[in-house]
């Protein structure tokens, strides 16, 4: 444990970039939970003598075409778009490495239905499916985040499957084999558990991608449903007002989203360095 | 290993690619009959009347059990028919001929802007690892990859185009005052070379020019990356120490040794760069108007025309599991390394 | 001086512009004489108005690129905004007709001297061989002819070359109207003909790509989903000769950049913008905004009688009560239409349609009403719109969604994908408060009727049904608006409309048409599509 905190230490301090994520990183998750508290305007009430007024110190970000507050909308927001991306990145998550780690685990058939499962996803254009699947099963919320979670899948378990296939050879499984020990016992508390490390880089390098997705489906009006706040809907939305000059109701939940992502994909990286030095590339 | 079993394995692999092809066909089918909205309604114009709606449907084929449909649906597929589009009326596969030029034009472009970024990044930051350069470049691509591209598009529009007036207008692959030039490959630039054109090559570039860095943006991460490691690796072997030890100029270790080395890596995440590009560049068509296949995939699933959602998908699909065949079959015939029982 | 002849003149004196074939258009093509550049959100997906599957912006190949029998008068509205006169026929391919003195049937006169493009004589075969097809084909082209009572082969007779007959199976006031609608266009037939199979005798695949006709434009160029452009036919001559010799149509999906187009002078004409474009772009002065208030038509939120609460006429009328129509108008439709709202009286004293319905912004009456209905506490209902017009349906909903939370009553909203939209809204009826915008070809309140209100109408997604509507629909829409039982009918129908509100209007919408200020001759027509035959540019 001493050892991982001075690893730690180590990579912060070699890693500026890492420390500012994670810092963005934590100002992000304290405004998903506390959003309702922070907000200074109802983001759902419109206000007829407010209506697309420029940033202002009442109305930092503007007012939109009702006369909504962009500043409280794009706030109460995050939350929305990070559930959607962590639930999404779950899903993939437990269903991909579980899948994954049976087919590396006991090879033969179920490697191969896994294999064939996992490309056949992989060959579809990711974006088009996500986009199908949403449309045709439902243009909810939770479909956003299912077909999300689909098109995620194959990253895990191929993962999964890899890391669990180099290990089940080991010595330490050969020695817990011996000791009596079930296949799936053995690879439940044995094998699993020394995956999560590598699954995990993926998860974070994953969030990043899961939103921009999830963004991009609403983008094309897929999803959300008004008068929800949601980043990618509202870049959408605000994209007609910008030629009329009413530029910031695309550009601060644009920004909003930009930053989300870079602090996730910074914090990948970053975590990449701490747990697998030796894979930085 | 000889020849022969090159052969043997090239097969091999194409065998393997089967069971994808089948899973493909099978899921497109599923998901574009599931699609809501029913075309006959929506093809039976304003007035239409219940009679008329079935007689369309029938017309359509839609009556028909889904296993019918499936079994009809593999049987033009064999014969190489994607059917025709329900919107357009046009045969799905000459649509998509149509298109495909125009999203590869840009899909290539886009390649090229990210190689000639990424790669000298990727060099720059394995040549001293750690650095505020390392960071730097860093810092750089995993920006790129964060920029949602239909925020970045749509305000590189607003700024170049509208308030600065340096860019031409977002109006697809040519100007409002140009058309297109006699087709022969397809690409506006190349055919108005070829046409001894250069105005209109100018033109149909400066319409390229602002989606292709939207679109390349996106890409600099994966390639800078791959040339980073791949260098470090090369770059700390030892044939590149003997080489250095032998007092070879720098810049000749780097570029003729090390870079030569590492170029297989780099073409790999290439090929898979480009079918990414190719697929997910739906969101940039959509921005910037352009005619391509992905804003076709869009319209169609707009007007649920299943027949063009599914011609496409599976277009794709298959575009990418040949190009990841094609990418597999060249490593092994590159590198001797890679044999069959890896 | 005949016009025709002088823009001859003039053409020929400016017109060291005649180009036969550019490549490239100088630059600032807009600022050009001759070439008119339109900007459209949709093209068209078939160059044949008849095939099936053919999308609204096609409409506009029949309408320039072919000819019919008679087209229509043109008059103006009192802002000087031009539109096209459902009384008053003229000649196009018929330099003449007759109707027979039992009444029976009409003898036209085909025009001497009018040719196709290809140079060959209009002749009655011709005409004969496109009515066949019209009446033949089924579907859309079918239904249309038919609503003139044209529905068979046997009707048509070429007499001879210059003479064509149609057999009238009963006497219609919309027969000769139904002729120059933009559906019975005139074929050369020699041409499809050729070009026909056995397996497709009308030559649908053929003329879905190719046109074939001698309309007052011929088609330089086609690439679905991006532009079409027309050429002049100098030798047109079944009417005024065109005031531009080239029309580009460009296709561009963004509404914000169709209008930055036509703010930095790269277009002529911007159709399809969001009525805050519009606002903003007459507030400037720099544009002429062509607005015609769209014939029979009307943005709307329907109520669905199988949804348990609108069964009850008091909380229609509560929910009427409580829309927010002011703010509606003016942060969603950005005024640009004709309020309906706020009429003086439950009985209508004209039978001006559309007029503004008794209703008004009243809270607290939609309070006691909902009291009074047994729905004090109110109660949950799903609010649909289409989202291919989610531009003005949606914030239109957000703001009804607020106003209905006042009186109680919890709306959540749902966006419905247009392909959806006409299955669930209008098949399947299933929707139980939805936004509505549809409009009726036939400028009637009965006509309006018969396809909103009366029962299982593909348009009554109210699934609304009154036997006394029944009855004075039936009644009214077949006679001469002068007939005297015309008028006191109607009144009585529209008191129903206003009483029982299963349907809440809020505006009738403007069809909104932005051009440059060198740009005239802008119609209004009901097709909604731009005849471009009449358009005139000032040269820069």
């Amino acid at each position: 444990m001493k050892e991982f905190f001075k690893h730690l230490r180590y990579v912060l301090t070699e890693n500026p970039v890492t420390l500012i994520a994670g810092g963005l990183f934590l100002t992000l998750v304290v405004i998903a939970i506390a959003g309702p508290v922070l907000v200074p305007y109802d983001p759902l009430a419109s206000n007829a003598s407010q209506t697309l007024k420029p940033p202002s110190w009442d109305h930092w970000f503007g007012t939109d075409q009702l006369g909504r507050d962009v500043f409280s909308r794009v706030l109460i927001a995050t939350r929305l778009d990070l559930a959607i991306a962590v639930s999404a990145v779950a899903i993939s998550f437990v269903v991909g490495s579980v899948i994954g780690a049976l087919a590396g685990f006991f090879g033969g058939w179920t490697d191969r239905v896994v294999g064939r499962l996992t490309d056949t996803i992989m060959a579809f254009p990711l974006f088009v499916l996500a986009m199908g699947i949403v449309a045709a099963m439902g243009n909810t919320v939770e479909n956003i985040v299912y077909a999300t979670a689909i098109i995620n899948l194959p990253f895990y378990a191929r993962v999964a499957r890899t890391e669990v296939n180099v290990r089940r050879n080991a010595d330490f499984v050969l020695a817990a084999r011996l000791a009596g020990n079930s296949s799936l016992r053995l690879l439940a508390t044995h094998i699993y558990p020394n995956t999560l490390p590598p699954m995990m880089v993926q998860v974070s390098l994953n969030m990043g991608w899961a939103i921009l997705n999830a963004a991009g489906l609403s983008f094309i009006g897929l999803g959300v449903r008004p008068p929800t706040a949601e980043w990618g809907i509202m870049v959408a939305e605000g994209a007609g007002y910008i030629v009329s000059g009413e530029w910031w109701l695309a550009l601060f939940p644009g920004a909003a989203l930009m930053l989300a992502v870079f602090c996730f994909n910074l914090l990948g990286d970053g975590l990449r360095d701490l747990i697998d030095p030796r894979r930085r590339t | 290993m000889n020849g022969n079993g090159k052969l043997r394995m090239i097969i091999g692999r194409l065998g393997q690619s089967i069971p994808s092809v089948i899973g493909i066909i099978i899921v497109t089918f599923v998901l574009t009959r599931a699609l809501p909205g029913d075309p006959a309604v929506y093809f039976a114009g304003p007035a239409a009347t219940p009679e008329s709606i079935q007689q369309i449907r029938e017309s359509l084929g839609l009556d028909k059990s889904w296993p019918e449909q499936f079994l009809l649906y593999v049987r033009d597929l064999a014969t190489g028919d994607l059917g025709v589009s329900i919107s357009t009326g046009f045969p799905v596969a000459e649509e998509l001929l149509r298109r495909l030029p125009a999203s590869l034009e840009l899909t290539l472009l886009a390649l090229i802007f990210s190689i000639s970024v990424a790669l000298p990044l990727g060099i720059a930051a394995a040549t001293r690892p750690n650095t505020w350069v390392d960071q730097l470049c860093r810092l750089i691509v995993t920006a790129g990859v964060s920029l949602p591209v239909f925020f970045t598009g749509l305000f590189m529009v607003y700024i170049f185009y509208y308030l600065l007036g340096i860019a031409p207008s977002p109006l697809g692959r040519l100007d409002i005052i140009y058309l297109s030039p006699p087709q022969v490959t397809g690409f506006y630039t190349i055919d108005a070379l070829l046409d001894g054109d250069l105005e209109l090559f100018g033109a149909a570039l400066a319409q390229l020019i602002m989606p292709a860095v939207t679109l390349g943006t996106f890409t600099l991460a994966p390639l800078a990356r791959m040339t980073r490691g791949a260098m470090l690796q090369v770059l700390s072997s030892d044939f590149i120490r003997t080489a250095r030890a032998s007092g070879l100029k720098r810049s000749t270790v780097l570029y003729t040794y090390a870079f030569r080395n590492a170029l297989l890596p780099i073409l790999t995440t290439l090929g898979m760069v480009f079918s990414f590009m190719l697929g997910s560049n739906v969101l940039v068509e959509k921005v910037f108007a352009w005619p391509g296949i992905g804003s076709f995939a869009i319209e169609a699933l707009i007007v649920s025309d299943y027949v063009a959602v599914q011609g496409f998908v599976l277009a794709m699909a298959l575009l990418y599991v040949a190009l990841n065949l094609t990418i597999d079959i060249l490593y092994t015939l590159v590198d001797p390394r890679v044999g069959l029982d890896s | 001086m005949r016009r025709r002849d002088f823009i001859k003149t003039v053409g020929v004196a400016v017109g060291a512009s005649a180009i036969p074939f550019l490549r490239h258009l100088p630059a600032h093509a807009a600022g050009r004489g001759d070439t008119l550049v339109v900007v459209t959100g949709n093209g068209p997906n078939s160059m044949d108005i008849q095939r099936k599957g053919t999308n609204r912006p096609a409409y506009q190949i029949a309408v320039n690129l072919y000819d019919r029998l008679v087209g229509y008068g043109t008059k103006t509205l009192e802002d000087g905004t031009m539109m096209y006169d459902y009384q008053k026929l003229e000649p196009e391919v018929a330099e003449s007709w007759e109707v027979a003195a039992d009444g029976m049937s009409i003898s036209f006169k085909i025009r001497d001297g009018a040719t196709f493009w290809d140079g060959s004589p209009i002749t009655a075969q011709d005409v004969k061989w496109s009515f066949d097809r019209a009446v033949s084909l089924g579907g859309f082209p079918t239904v249309q002819m038919k609503a003139g009572s044209l529905e068979k082969p046997e009707q048509f007779e070429a007499v001879d070359d210059k003479t064509f007959v149609i057999k009238l199976l009963r006497k219609s006031k919309l027969t000769l109207p139904d002729l120059g609608v933009p559906v019975p266009i005139i074929f050369n037939s020699k041409v499809a003909k050729a070009n026909a199979t056995a397996d497709d005798p009308w030559a649908t695949e053929f003329l879905h790509r190719t046109p074939a006709g001698g309309g007052a434009f011929m088609l330089e160029r086609w690439e679905p989903g991006q532009q079409t452009v027309y050429t002049r036919y100098d030798d047109w001559k079944n009417g005024d000769l065109p005031g531009v010799k080239r029309v580009i149509i460009r296709e561009i999906p963004s509404a914000s950049t169709r209008r930055a187009l036509l703010e930095r002078g790269d277009a002529d004409v911007s159709l399809d913008l969001p009525p805050k474009d519009f606002a903003e772009l007459q507030k400037s002065g720099k544009f002429t905004i062509n607005a015609a208030p769209i014939e029979n038509s009307l943005a709307a939120i329907g109520l669905n009688l199988t949804f348990e609460p609108f069964k009850n006429k008091l909380v229609r009328q509560a929910i009427a009560y409580s829309v927010p129509y002011d703010q509606i108008f003016k942060q969603a439709a950005f005024e640009r239409g004709i309020p309906m709202w706020g009429g003086k009286s439950f009985t209508p004293a004209t039978i001006e349609w559309p007029q503004p319905f008794p209703y008004d912004t009243d809270y607290d009456k939609a309070k006691s009403l909902l009291q009074e209905a047994g729905y004090a506490d109110g109660f949950d209902v799903p609010l649909s719109f289409n989202l291919g017009l989610a531009q003005w349906s949606e914030p239109m909903c957000l703001l009804l969604q607020e106003s209905l939370a006042k009186v109680g009553i919890k709306a959540t909203i749902d966006k419905i994908p247009g392909a959806n939209w006409r299955t669930a809204a209008l098949v399947e009826k299933k929707l139980p408060m939805h936004v509505k915008n549809f409009g009726g070809w036939l400028n009637y309140p009965d006509y309006y009727s018969f396809w909103v209100y009366q029962k299982d109408r593909l348009f009554n997604s109210m699934n609304y049904h009154n036997e006394e509507v029944e009855k004075l629909t039936d009644l009214t829409l077949h006679l001469e608006v002068d007939d005297p039982q015309y008028e006191p009918n109607i009144k009585k129908l529209l008191t129903i409309f206003f009483d029982e509100v299963p349907l809440i209007p809020i505006y009738q919408p403007y069809l909104d048409v932005a051009t440059q200020k060198s740009v005239t001759g802008y119609e209004y027509y009901f097709h909604r599509q731009l005849d471009c035959r009449s358009f005139k540019k000032a040269t820069a």
